[in-house]
């Protein structure tokens, strides 16, 4: 078996008692698209937190690539190829919906230049792409906090992809998107992550999104994996269909 | 193109203002380096940063000057890049601890930092004259030595060439990534990160270059009144640069300069009629705070927009 991209090994946190994280230990393969379910409050999304260097374990270490990241800011560990999207959208809520990928953009390919300016064709063009890509072409010249909810969403999402990064940590990237478009969504996502041979790890409470993408799916409760596997294997699992599924 | 040809037209009527009214000419010279400085803080002001200290780098670059002078560099253009360059570094210096802070923490720090300038420059009498101040020399330009009126003419000339080349340069490193990544700041710090983009080096950066924009305008103004005092960094003349910068709108770099040119210009006009000028200028930005909330230079970028 080949190097885990990333790996989080024997993870403890507690928030006021109460185990978010009860010596966790995961690792998710390059190319693999590792879904982690659960009940709300369960630790999901502070599993993102602590392998993004937003908060630190109370024990335990976050590898990546063999690395310790354990103690790195959220800054460095994007620099090493792992991008984020949020549950609520992180945005420059002021700016348009091209400036906020273009500063992705820039960010991976000349920020320190004080003499050009951010709008290059080159910039411009992969920015179009991708919201494109997330069905948000139409939207470009529009202040970003104008966009409804699902749309924020998926630009949120865009900017993440706009990283390029090898590995996407994605909390609940289909939430706020009308049932409509969640499925166009994901294709979508799926496709530009196949094509980059990008890595993902998501936390989703839309089980038929997980069915249908999760190449292994995670089951989370009060701080323990409950359950690991394929999406069928999970799912035909009566402990998780009793206590997680019919929650979700 | 229609920006561009009012703003020529702005900087020609500028240019002629002096012969019309050659009273005019130190009122503008003075308006021009009250701009730059006040431009400083409207570069912080994207990021969502309040300095009321910005008068230390002012007093800074203008000491400076009288130090070089004293020393006995008298070139104008030397004394100006290397004034400049003092109050980058002093930027620098007090900037690295500086940008760590937020909001009202990061105000009042730069307003105890210039309080601390200003009791230096007031109390060490032996090094900067104490409250009497330090005497600016007439430089030479470019070797030549001039009468002081005609060097106040080249003076105000220079200072408005530079209002355009340093306006242009710095509306250029708005439009780059550094200066969208300064904007960023103000909305979402927390994107910024994840982006792997270091937050307290962009506000650094930002810092240094609004403490040398200040410096500038502090060595026009050593120049243009031809003594600096410890006033020069007071809180009052700090407090007087946010108002400038508000006033003219920090929507882009003219700004800065309208808000001068406007204050300075009522000002004048103003002490001429009562000696309650402060009335006079008080009700007006009040008047400005409450219907122009985009600042003077809103009310020409409102009109441009709505005739496109």
């Amino acid at each position: 078996m080949t190097r885990p991209i990333l790996e989080a090994r024997n993870l403890h946190v507690a928030f006021n008692g109460i185990k978010a994280a009860d010596g966790v230990s995961i690792a998710i393969q390059d190319g693999e698209f590792l879904a982690i379910i659960g009940p709300n409050g369960s630790g999901k999304t502070t599993l993102l937190n602590i392998c993004t260097g937003y908060i630190r374990p109370g024990s335990g270490s976050v590898l990546l690539d063999g690395q310790d990241i354990t103690r790195l800011s959220p800054r460095a560990i994007a620099r090493r190829g792992v991008a984020r999207a949020f549950q609520i959208p992180q945005l420059f809520s002021a700016q348009r919906v091209i400036d906020n990928m273009m500063l992705a953009l820039a960010a991976t390919d000349g920020l320190w230049n004080a003499i050009r300016p951010l709008e290059t064709a080159k910039r411009c063009d992969e920015a179009k792409a991708l919201l494109e890509l997330v069905g948000l072409a139409d939207d470009s010249n529009r202040i970003s906090s104008t966009l409804p909810e699902g749309h924020r969403k998926l630009l949120d999402i865009a900017v993440a992809l706009a990283l390029k990064p090898r590995l996407l940590l994605l909390d609940e990237p289909t939430s706020g998107v009308s049932a409509l478009e969640r499925f166009l969504l994901m294709e979508a996502l799926m496709s530009a992550l196949r094509q980059r041979r990008i890595a993902a790890l998501f936390v989703e409470h839309d089980m038929d999104v997980v069915a249908r993408y999760a190449t292994r799916v995670l089951v989370w409760n009060a701080g323990n994996i409950m359950a690991e596997g394929r999406p069928d294997e999970v799912f035909s699992n009566a402990q998780v269909l009793q206590r997680v599924v019919g929650v979700a | 193109m229609r920006t561009i040809a009012a703003a020529a037209i702005a900087v020609l009527g500028l240019a002629v203002l002096p012969i019309a009214a050659p009273w005019l000419q130190f009122v503008l010279t003075l308006a021009i380096a009250k701009g730059f400085a006040a431009l400083g803080v409207a570069v912080l002001l994207r990021a969502g940063l309040i300095s009321i200290g910005h008068a230390m780098f002012f007093a800074a670059s203008a000491y400076s000057v009288a130090f070089l002078a004293r020393v006995g560099i008298h070139d104008l253009g030397l004394l100006l890049i290397l004034s400049v360059l003092a109050g980058g570094i002093v930027g620098a210096v007090v900037g690295s601890f500086l940008v760590r802070y937020r909001a009202i923490f990061f105000a009042m720090l730069n307003l105890a930092v210039s309080m601390v300038c200003y009791a230096l420059c007031a109390k060490l009498y032996g090094l900067t004259g104490g409250t009497d101040g330090m005497p600016v020399p007439v430089p030479t330009v470019f070797g030549v030595e001039l009468a002081e009126p005609a060097f106040k003419s080249v003076l105000f000339y220079l200072s408005l060439a530079l209002m355009v080349l340093v306006g242009l340069s710095i509306q250029r490193y708005l439009n780059s990534p550094l200066g969208h990544a300064l904007s960023a700041v103000h909305t979402n710090e927390i994107r910024l990160e994840y982006l792997g983009i270091p937050v307290w080096a962009i506000l650094l950066i930002a810092y240094v270059i609004s403490a040398a924009l200040a410096g500038l305008g502090g060595a026009i103004a050593g120049f243009a009144i031809g003594r600096v005092v410890p006033d020069f960094a007071f809180w009052t003349a700090s407090g007087h640069l946010v108002l400038i910068a508000v006033l003219g709108g920090i929507g882009g770099v003219p700004g800065a300069f309208i808000g001068a040119l406007f204050l300075e210009l009522l000002h004048s006009a103003a002490v001429t009629v009562t000696d309650s000028w402060n009335l006079i200028v008080g009700m007006t930005l009040i008047i400005v705070i409450m219907f122009m909330p985009q600042g003077i230079y809103g009310l020409f970028t409102r009109k441009e927009a709505s005739s496109l």
